[in-house]
């Protein structure tokens, strides 16, 4: 049973990161609420992610779709497959609600993502939207902004 | 000595009845040649008009590897200029898209230009009396594109001079756009939506080639249409289909279907998949979008045009539309192995917003740079030009479903999976490389 505290926040965004660096992404699917999304908006201060495209805006039914692929044996772009590194500047909890078990908490970051000789390197902020659910917490939203969200990119195939 | 340029033989010989020469894909010169011709010599897209709404507004682009700036000049016509200054070659429209009121002026010594691109203004204009300055192009202003063609919106150019005219280039290929335009209860479109910015290491003919490539899907796209099918067969009984499964699903339909649904080739390298049904023939009906078209269209003429599924139009050499979904593709070459693939996407004015955010959602599952979808075809893209300067193979082969009797430039239908309209793109890249691949 946890209890909404600074620090249970904090390493909740440290552990997430660290699942997804070790590729654990069963476990990490399970960190999101059922009516939980992954943002990564386009533009700079995008508010909306139903009448603009995004980079991604996904829920879990095709967070689970992308993370059952990964695996898959005719998955020929992740033959051989992807890694990433996650750098976390340390969190600053923008709101806390402990009452409600609500908290949203904003994180820089540099990732890496890497295929074979491939490396690529970028960066912006996270904004997790927590909610705490039957004593665990739990993802609502994590809204991922790249400093540079509007460039051209080439394959982002894991997650931020 | 050069192995293309000047080498009109050569450059022919890159293209046989069925089979196009590996230099086509991955040799500078040939690039250069393209650039210089197939892209000069052809109407290339260059942007919407509604991207440009008011006077002095302009929007920044290349067409091939030229520089452009689209604006509404000031008698509300559409300009296509060359974006560099004839002073000392600056760039003169910033990136992207803004209003420079009624005329361009240069950051870097202040000469200006109407919209037309003529020359404006000087300071200090004093010197360059008697120096001859009316005889030198700088005196021209800006370099206008003479040959613009805006149809229903959509604003083409012509970078040569003399050609093919846009009726005889694009002919009744410019149905893909009409049925797209109709399908706007006013009969008029929007770019909305932002567009998405994919970079592909590969030859931009690739990106075309595949537009019609329907042996591939059931292929390459087993790992994500099929995933998305199979996790939804474990949805709780009762659950409503979604959106993204919808979109999905088609992907990983049989052969049959893709056969069955037939392509159809015009002159010109123009060319459609999904003629009597597509992967966007499915997709359920939208609270009240039908009445609003009945009421504009009348109900036969509304079944006629929702009734029209065409998968991907091919507008040689480099847009595809995608009519049913709103949704349009530009591959701009940055060179032989290095293409840009931007997405763009169009609100049907009138038409009730869950069709723009369905049009959004499809290009963010299917286009985006973090697409499961594009994932695999770009790799296979990527590998093709990673290993295609292999001496063990000369050619591509596009030879599925070929008849000797095949004639060049001809509008006709035939089976889904026939690669006719591959080989009628690489006609047509024979034929507007003009000069630089005429027989003497
Ligand atoms: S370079 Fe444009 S004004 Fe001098
Ligand atoms: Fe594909």
């Amino acid at each position: 049973m946890n209890t909404l505290t600074e620090k249970t926040v904090l390493d909740f965004v440290y552990a997430e990161a660290r699942m997804l660096d070790e590729q654990r992404f069963d476990d990490w699917l399970q960190l999101f609420t059922d009516d939980g999304y992954y943002w990564m908006p386009l533009t700079h201060n995008q508010p909306d992610p139903r009448l603009h495209t995004s980079l991604l805006y996904e829920d879990k039914l095709l967070l689970q779709v992308r993370i059952e692929r990964l695996h898959g044996k005719r998955t020929f772009s992740q033959q051989p497959h992807s890694r990433s590194h996650h750098l976390l500047q340390l969190p600053t909890v923008e709101s806390m609600d402990a009452a409600k078990g609500e908290a949203v908490v904003r994180t820089a970051f540099h990732y890496v993502e890497t295929r074979v000789d491939e490396q690529q390197l970028y960066a912006g902020w996270v904004t997790h939207t927590l909610v705490m659910q039957d004593g665990v917490l739990k993802i609502k939203l994590k809204k991922v902004e790249l400093v540079n969200c509007d460039a051209a990119f080439g394959n982002i195939q894991l997650f931020m | 000595m050069s192995k293309y340029r000047n080498n009109p033989a050569a450059v022919r010989a890159l293209v046989r009845e069925t089979e196009v020469h590996k230099d086509a894909y991955i040799d500078q010169e040939v690039f250069d040649l393209e650039m210089e011709q197939v892209f000069t010599n052809s109407w290339v897209y260059v942007g919407h008009a509604s991207q440009i709404p008011n006077k002095g507004d302009y929007y920044t682009t290349t067409v091939g590897d030229q520089p452009v700036v689209m604006v509404r000049h000031s008698d509300d016509s559409i300009k296509v200029l060359h974006n560099r200054c004839p002073h000392k070659g600056v760039k003169v429209a910033g990136e992207g898209c803004g209003n420079t009121g009624k005329f361009f002026r240069c950051p870097y010594h202040a000469w200006t230009f109407k919209t037309d691109g003529s020359l404006l203004s000087i300071p200090l204009k004093n010197g360059y009396t008697d120096t001859g300055f009316e005889s030198c192009e700088a005196s021209h202003g800006m370099a206008a594109v003479k040959n613009v063609q805006v149809y229903r919106d959509f604003v083409f150019c012509r970078l040569a001079n003399e050609g093919i005219s846009f009726e005889e280039f694009f002919g009744d290929s410019l149905t893909t756009i009409d049925n797209m335009v109709d399908r706007s209860p006013v009969g008029k479109l929007e770019v909305a939506g932002g567009v998405l910015r994919y970079i592909n290491n590969c030859n931009w003919k690739m990106l075309v080639d595949n537009q019609t490539d329907t042996c591939h899907p059931m292929v390459a796209h087993e790992s994500s249409a099929g995933t998305a099918v199979d996790v939804w067969k474990r949805a709780p009984e009762g659950t409503p289909k979604p959106m993204a499964v919808e979109l999905f699903a088609p992907f990983a339909s049989p052969y049959e279907f893709f056969e069955k649904m037939g392509i159809r080739v015009w002159p010109n390298g123009h060319g459609h998949t999904g003629v009597s049904d597509s992967i966007h023939a499915d997709y359920s009906a939208i609270p009240d979008y039908w009445e609003a078209m009945v009421a504009n269209y009348g109900e036969d003429r509304a079944k006629q045009i929702l009734g029209e599924c065409r998968h991907n139009t091919v507008y040689f050499p480099n847009m595809t539309m995608k009519g049913p979904i709103q949704a349009m593709r530009v591959f701009k070459p940055l060179g032989p192995g290095k293409t840009l693939v931007e997405s763009w996407t169009f609100r049907l004015v009138g038409a009730p917003d869950i069709l723009l955010e369905r049009t959004l959602m499809y290009t963010r599952l299917i286009n985006a740079p973090t697409s499961v979808v594009a994932h695999d075809d770009t790799e296979m893209y990527e590998r093709a030009q990673e290993v295609l300067h292999s001496r063990g193979r000369d050619w591509v082969n596009l030879q599925r479903l070929y008849d000797g009797s095949e004639q060049p430039d001809v509008s006709t239908v035939t089976n889904g999976t026939n690669e006719w309209q591959m080989r009628n793109q690489m006609r047509a890249w024979v034929k507007f490389m003009g000069p630089a691949a005429k027989a003497e």
